[in-house]
């Protein structure tokens, strides 16, 4: 391997697993502060996907912007949905008991799998990132790297830097941590509880939504896409700690590293080396690398 | 148990009930074929395939409360076991290809609980997952599985002692049968098992391993042991399945098949034996009931809309399974409340 | 000098900065209840959890019966004639009082091979369980679910559960807690009658009961031992008055 062909390997990498890092937070979060398990979470990322797909035509059509705007448009509807889902449906999860939350949440992949093929279809799409943005860029003296995907990794980790900012210099951020490690004396405090699991309920769909619109132009958007990238999140949340978005970093950008370089190097072990990869964790550290 | 178990070992009169059902159930299943045609031939014994399935599953689940998400893998490994190990071009013999595939489920069984274990609640749910994935993957991308199209199976298994074949397992009657005898042993080994010490055991680490351990039982080789049979048991399963379609695919490995055996224990009623009898019949009558065009028409290809509404609706609605239901229409037309979890022992 | 069942050499743990436990050493013989008081925060629970086995201690040793079990985990040290009762009630809610100590006492006769044989047909199992049950006086609801027993009776399922076992040491975490006067009575004089085959440890709040029944108190403040002694001792320890019994 050469050096620039490890180099967009690396950056490859980097752009993986920071995609799958945002994805993983908004589950390990949603897991950590309410404690439910959400199996559908790769659904949102699926709905964002096709909305890349979907909306682009009817955002021209009505307002005439492009992709920026079509993103704009997407994540709104995801709040939307966000809120939407937790008051009628997630809302009523939070009590019972892990089997159930995956049960519930598993009928509710099938009902969203569904109706995405109603809508939609179920041919698979490529979808254009904006003109400005498909050139690439020189790497060493033959290769060339995708803007585009310089623009995914940056979107990750301004929206990263964002989530950091939100937890821990804000008042939100504060009031989220602290329903996180103790509800009721949250609650007694005269916080209301339910609006607070309500915004990041609704910001965990907004983010995952948001990976898939950003991630379209280079993963495609095919069914099943969303079912692909919540078990690489699972793995995720169980190599960097439930609840613990610095252990999700890292676990997603190893979790990158090993995909990326293992397509590279063994093409036909690629899609175990991630769960080898797991299986070499847990023998160490059972409870994941960092503990919320 | 009932303190009735306890002085007499007679039935209580509750048991009684339960143990009528049952085998009043066998009884039906061994007299369907008298009466119905090959497709329903057909379709019983992937049913019974399927409890027999789901039954592996409630030892785990239901009796243990292991909720392990990724069950579809030992059966699918016993499924390619048998059809992998099968000579190319004759019929093995179902005296080594039967205990390779138990085997192969146990073993890979015993590697995915001693990882698993190490894990608790949510993540155990995930970690079972990702090894069910990781088998799956292996089935799919290496040569080792023959990718997406599978593999066939060119020529069932016998079972012949001497160069004489005793049963044909080609014919749909005589292998039929061969299931329907195997979800009675697997049925009354698990009713058998539940009742004894190990048994009464796992029983007591669903309810507070913590008390277990106090007592002074080391829980994690329960917890292994209890993987291993149930992983054994699902390869038995696998093993049927294969030779009666004489194919295998890697959906066979599908976290979606994990989801559904799952389903059925919940949809039957967890912590009952026969609750993975009933829901393993529920789920695939549902299943064919959405797949119909005769009611829904060209909709039917959307039928994981219906069962996934259905899905939720059961799991909010009935979370204790159909099995209670007798007891809810009970105690509403006497009313008085429904009866609850009276005494110890886990149902049959 | 009677014979010591259990001794705590300088047990200390500390969770990062903060030292939980600070060490601590005490005796139980056989034929004593010794007692260990302090507020809320003293370690106290830390301190029986180190001796049951379920948290490692970071430095200092356990010996039980003669043997150094510091590295044994919780089971292990059971099996070895360790029982623990547990603050919060820790007992199997969905059977019945008798399967609750039937299946304590199967602890000391597992078979988990024998899948075939009944476990509730293994005679001294039941024997066990039963006469655990009698001596804590339950019989009366023997086939009650135990989740729907007054708080009491669960309190005393607690410890006939640790009976079935047939422990030497019996580590009991508050088990008077919730209860009335008539309930903690009862609870008294059966824990009179267990100290003659036993070594008990109490950790209490009620100050009462402790003066009543303890042959010996250890007062904890901050994790380690401020004064330990005979009870009459303890008492007039102007420390200890200050620190906690508050000019008693």
């Amino acid at each position: 391997m050469d050096l620039a062909t490890f180099l967009i390997q690396c950056l490859n990498s980097l752009q993986y697993g920071l995609l799958l890092f945002l994805v993983a937070s908004g589950l390990t979060l949603i897991f950590g502060i309410m404690g439910v398990i959400n199996l559908a979470h790769g659904s949102f990322y699926m709905i964002g996907a096709y909305m890349a797909f979907a909306l682009a035509p009817v955002v021209e059509a009505a307002f005439g912007g492009g992709f920026f705007a079509t993103m704009v448009v997407g994540v709104v509807l995801a709040v939307i949905l966000g809120y939407v889902l937790e008051w009628a449906f997630f809302s009523f999860l939070y009590e019972r008991e892990h089997l159930q939350q995956v049960l519930m949440t598993y009928g509710l992949i099938l009902v969203f799998e569904e109706l995405r093929s109603l809508i939609v279809g179920d041919d698979v799409h490529g979808v254009k990132p904006p003109e400005f943005l498909s050139g690439t860029i020189p790497l060493g003296e033959v290769m060339t790297y995708p803007v585009y995907r310089l623009f995914i990794s940056g979107v990750c980790l301004l929206l990263a830097a964002g989530m950091w900012f939100v937890f821990t210099r804000t008042r939100l951020g504060m009031m989220i941590r602290a329903g996180a490690s103790n509800r009721e004396m949250v609650q007694s405090l005269g916080v209301d509880i339910k609006f607070l699991y309500r915004v990041v309920f609704a910001a965990g769909v907004a983010i995952a939504v948001l990976a898939g619109m950003v991630a379209a132009p280079v993963s495609s958007v095919y069914p099943n896409m969303g079912g692909q990238v919540l078990i690489i999140c699972f793995v995720v949340v169980v190599i960097g700690g439930i609840g613990s978005i610095r252990g999700a970093l890292l676990a997603a950008l190893l979790i990158g590293v090993v995909d990326t370089f293992g397509k590279v190097v063994f093409p036909q072990a690629a899609g175990v080396l991630v769960y080898v990869l797991m299986a070499l964790i847990l023998l160490w550290k059972p409870d994941g690398l960092f503990k919320a | 148990m009932s303190a009735g178990a306890r002085s007499s070992g007679l039935l209580a009169p509750a048991e009684r009930g339960k143990a009528l059902f049952v085998v009043l159930a066998f009884a039906a299943l061994a007299l369907y074929p008298l009466a119905a045609g090959q497709f329903g031939i057909d379709l019983v014994t992937k049913i019974m395939i399927y409890a027999i399935f789901a039954l592996s599953l409630e030892l785990l689940v239901g009796t243990t409360g292991l909720v392990c998400f990724g069950h579809a893998a030992l059966f699918g490994i016993g499924a390619y076991a048998v059809v992998k190990l099968s000579p190319e071009y004759e019929a093995g013999s179902v005296w080594w290809l039967l205990p390779a595939s138990i085997g192969a489920a146990s073993l890979y069984a015993l590697f995915m609980g001693s990882l698993s274990l190490r894990t608790r609640g949510a993540y155990f749910i995930m970690v079972t997952l990702a090894f069910a994935q990781m088998a799956y993957y292996v089935v799919h991308d290496t040569p080792l599985g023959g990718g997406t199209d599978g593999i066939y199976l060119n020529v069932k298994p016998v079972v012949a002692v001497g160069g004489r074949t005793l049963l044909d397992l080609d014919d749909p009657k005589t292998f039929y049968g061969v299931t329907l005898a195997c979800l009675a042993l697997v049925f009354v080994f698990l009713a058998v098992l539940l009742r004894s010490r190990f048994g009464r055991a796992l029983a007591g680490i669903k309810v507070n391993e913590q008390r277990m351990r106090a007592t002074g039982f080391e829980t994690y080789p329960y917890k292994l042991a209890a993987f291993v049979v149930s992983g054994a048991l699902a390869g038995l399963a696998g093993f049927l399945f294969a030779v009666k379609d004489a194919y295998v695919n890697p959906e066979l490995l599908s976290w979606h098949l994990s989801g559904s055996v799952l389903i059925m224990i919940i949809l039957g009623g967890l912590g009952h034996l026969r609750g993975a009898l009933i829901g393993a019949f529920a789920f695939a009558l549902l299943q064919e009931f959405f797949k119909s065009e005769a009611i829904w028409g060209a909709f039917a290809k959307h039928w994981h809309l219906g069962l996934g509404l259905t899905i939720i609706a059961c799991v909010a609605l009935l979370p204790r399974g159909l099995v209670d239901v007798p007891g809810q229409w009970r105690a509403r037309l006497t009313g008085r409340g429904a009866p609850g979890g009276a005494g110890s022992g886990a149902g049959a | 000098m009677s014979e010591v069942l259990l001794r705590a050499c300088d047990v200390t743990r500390r969770w990062g900065g903060l030292v939980a436990v600070d060490r601590v050493s005490l005796e139980l013989q056989r034929g004593q209840v010794h007692a260990v008081i302090g507020t809320n925060g003293a370690g106290k629970s830390t301190l029986i959890n180190i001796l049951s086995g379920e948290i490692a201690p970071s430095a200092g040793t356990v010996e039980l019966l003669g043997r150094d079990v510091s590295a044994w985990s919780q089971p292990r040290r059971a099996q070895a004639g360790l029982g623990r009762s547990y603050q919060r009630t820790t007992i199997y809610p969905e059977f019945s009082v008798f399967e609750n100590c039937r299946l304590a006492a199967q602890a000391r006769l597992q078979r988990p091979w024998a899948w075939w044989e009944r476990a509730d047909r293994c005679v001294a199992g039941n024997d066990a369980a039963l006469a655990a049950v009698r001596r804590t006086g339950l019989f009366d609801v023997l086939d009650r679910t135990a989740g729907l027993l007054s708080h009491g009776q669960k309190r005393q399922l607690e410890i006939a559960m640790c009976l079935a076992t047939a422990p030497q040491v019996l580590l009991l975490d508050e088990p008077l807690a919730g209860m009335g006067a008539e309930e903690t009575d009862r609870m008294l004089e059966l824990l009179a009658e267990l100290k003659a085959g036993h070594a008990i440890l109490l950790v209490e709040h009620d100050m009462d009961a402790v003066f009543r029944i303890a042959d010996r108190i250890t007062v904890m403040v901050n994790g380690s031992v401020l004064a330990s002694g005979e009870p009459q001792a303890v008492r007039a320890n102007p420390e200890v008055q200050a620190a906690y019994l508050g000019g008693h």
